[in-house]
């Protein structure tokens, strides 16, 4: 019987929505899943998985070593608990990817990362370069890691469950690794980037930081989260962590409106797969136009603000 | 201070690469090569860090056929002191090619290893991770800072919330993410004289390492095209659209 270990991802206070999915996928591969939580303080997230109704055990490591991610001692308790399963998933999030290749190195076995199908328990497809190709692969290994997209699966449903919760000792045997100095985490009241039913994203064409606050008002008025392209990133117009696209954010809303975007693949790579695109562009030969349901060719310090008008 | 770099080969980020007509693989036939993008940001920040006196030693290392000794005379043109090509004519898998670099580090004990957090072509995000894994040496992934300060370094991270920072001591990895500096172009001169630095060569098997290759590709497929759209003529057409053809808003 296949066994799958998932990786709850989350911030000490929630649990991830990429979990959500990524147990999903779970549920195609077998029905016997557990979970793997590493927290410093269970007491918050104990009532939200105790919803998640396919999940059977979960194994718990609290310690204030924790408080912040560091891969080396989230694969110290991944590989303490390896030995019972078949499969390890996790999201390709910046966590996934941090942690997961890591303890497949650690385990000899080859990552399969990216996926968004399950074909069946051995076969799954990939985008490769930047989305332009899809490769369906096939492992010979007898366990596996797979790295999951979570916007190519839904979540899976948390009304209720009875999971078992096992208390595990703290590996300590990995001295050598990252101390933990700060961060500077974006704080906002919009809903998160990855998970948002609609998505307002700005490019090159916002032209510089002050014109890009254009693209508040209407993810306000549509409850959106607002993205960027790399362009607009690299030249400092926002944060890093808003990037759509090959190296930053993988997105699929329900609506993903492009401000100023020309539509480079490798920022289309992160959000052909939303529902209906629109696009805004004054240049009408932009290739954004290509994957854009809805294209309006428009000097955007115009549309933008008449847009908002008119939500 | 010796600094160990990875380079890939891999084809030029501007090319949108096709699957072949047997769709059994990708197309590469006539496509333009070139260094992956995050080593060659890998690689600055070393030359940087030479640059700044912080370093001695640049060494670049290829995985991979005869044909990589272009992206190592690339790399030495752009500021490698000497190159390292492990020869194989298999395409290997991340945790092969971080088992023949634990082999070069082995041999080379360098104070700092920085590479690409990802290949554009396969798009795994796995070998800096597996290497740091095998080798036990701390894991920084995803850099958009780095500073070090004799033995130690601190490295900013770019993660999906924000920017996270780590400190560690060295030796250590690093991988790169796209912000941590922009890559300068080698010039004519240095192109000349990258022709006369060291390009040492082994096999892949000389190394000792016995390739598993164990994940196979079934199918290579362009993803599904989307309909092509229409123009709206004005916003109020858009929001029109919007809120009574898709109804999502």
């Amino acid at each position: 019987m296949t066994k799958i270990l998932v990786l709850a991802e989350h911030d000490n206070n929630s649990l991830s929505s990429a979990t959500l999915s990524v147990i999903k996928a779970a549920e195609m591969l077998g029905d016997d899943i557990d979970l793997i939580l590493t927290t410093s303080n269970i007491s918050s997230l104990e009532t939200e998985i105790l919803t998640l109704s396919s999940i059977n055990k979960v194994h718990v490591f609290e310690d204030k070593i924790f408080e912040n991610e560091i891969a080396e001692n989230i694969v110290d308790c991944l590989i303490a608990v390896s030995d019972d399963y078949d499969f390890f998933l996790a999201s390709s999030s910046t966590s996934g990817k941090n942690i997961m290749p890591r303890f497949a190195g650690l385990m000899d076995i080859q990552q399969i990362s990216e996926v968004i199908e399950i074909v069946d328990g051995s076969t799954f497809k990939k985008p490769i370069y930047a989305g332009a190709c899809i490769a369906t692969v096939k492992t010979e290994q007898s366990k596996n890691v797979l790295t999951i997209r979570t916007t190519s699966f839904d979540k899976t449903t948390a009304d209720g469950g009875s999971p078992e919760f096992i208390k595990q000792d703290i590996p300590t045997k990995n001295s050598n690794k990252p101390t933990f100095v700060k961060n500077e985490l974006t704080v906002s009241d919009r809903p998160e980037l990855t998970s948002a039913d609609i998505v307002v994203s700005g490019g090159r064409g916002m032209q510089n930081s002050d014109n890009f606050k254009l693209l508040d008002g209407i993810a306000t008025k549509l409850n959106a989260a607002i993205g960027a392209s790399r362009a607009a990133v690299d030249s400092g117009f926002a944060p890093n962590d808003y990037q759509v696209g090959q190296t930053g954010k993988s997105v699929a809303p329900n609506l993903y409106v492009a401000v100023g975007i020309s539509g480079a693949i490798q920022h289309l790579a992160g959000m052909k797969d939303s529902k209906t695109i629109v696009a805004i562009n004054k240049d009408e030969e932009a290739p954004i136009f290509k994957v854009a349901d809805y294209g309006l060719v428009a000097d955007l310090f115009e549309a933008l603000p008449e847009l908002e008008s008119k939500l | 201070m010796k600094i160990l770099i990875p380079i890939k080969r891999v084809n030029d980020y501007n090319v949108k690469v096709r699957p072949n007509q047997a769709n059994t693989d990708v197309d590469l036939s006539n496509v333009k090569m070139a260094v992956n993008p995050f080593c060659e940001i890998a690689l600055e920040e070393a030359i940087r860090l030479k640059e700044a006196g912080k370093a001695t030693e640049i060494i670049a290392v290829s995985v991979g056929d005869e044909k990589n000794q272009e992206q190592l005379r690339t790399a030495l043109a752009l500021g490698a002191d000497r190159a390292i090509l492990v020869k194989t004519d298999e395409s290997l898998q991340p945790l092969d090619v971080s088992k023949v670099l634990v082999k070069v580090f082995e041999r080379e004990l360098p104070n700092l290893v920085i590479m690409g957090k990802v290949g554009i072509d396969g798009d795994h995000n796995q070998t800096g991770q597996m290497f740091s894994a095998l080798t036990n040496l701390p894991q920084i992934t995803f850099a958009s800072k780095v500073e070090l300060n004799g033995d130690s370094i601190e490295v900013t991270r770019e993660i999906d919330g924000g920017l996270e920072t780590l400190s560690s001591n060295l030796p250590a990895v690093i991988t790169t993410d796209l912000r941590l500096n922009e890559p300068r172009y080698a010039s004519l001169p240095n192109i000349m004289k990258a022709k006369r630095k060291p390009l040492e060569e082994f096999t892949v098997e000389e190394l000792g390492v016995e390739v598993k290759n164990t994940i196979t590709t079934l199918k290579v497929e362009s993803p599904p095209e989307r309909e092509e759209g229409v123009k709206v003529d004005n916003v109020d057409d858009l929001v029109d659209k919007l809120k009574n053809e898709v109804k999502v808003i």
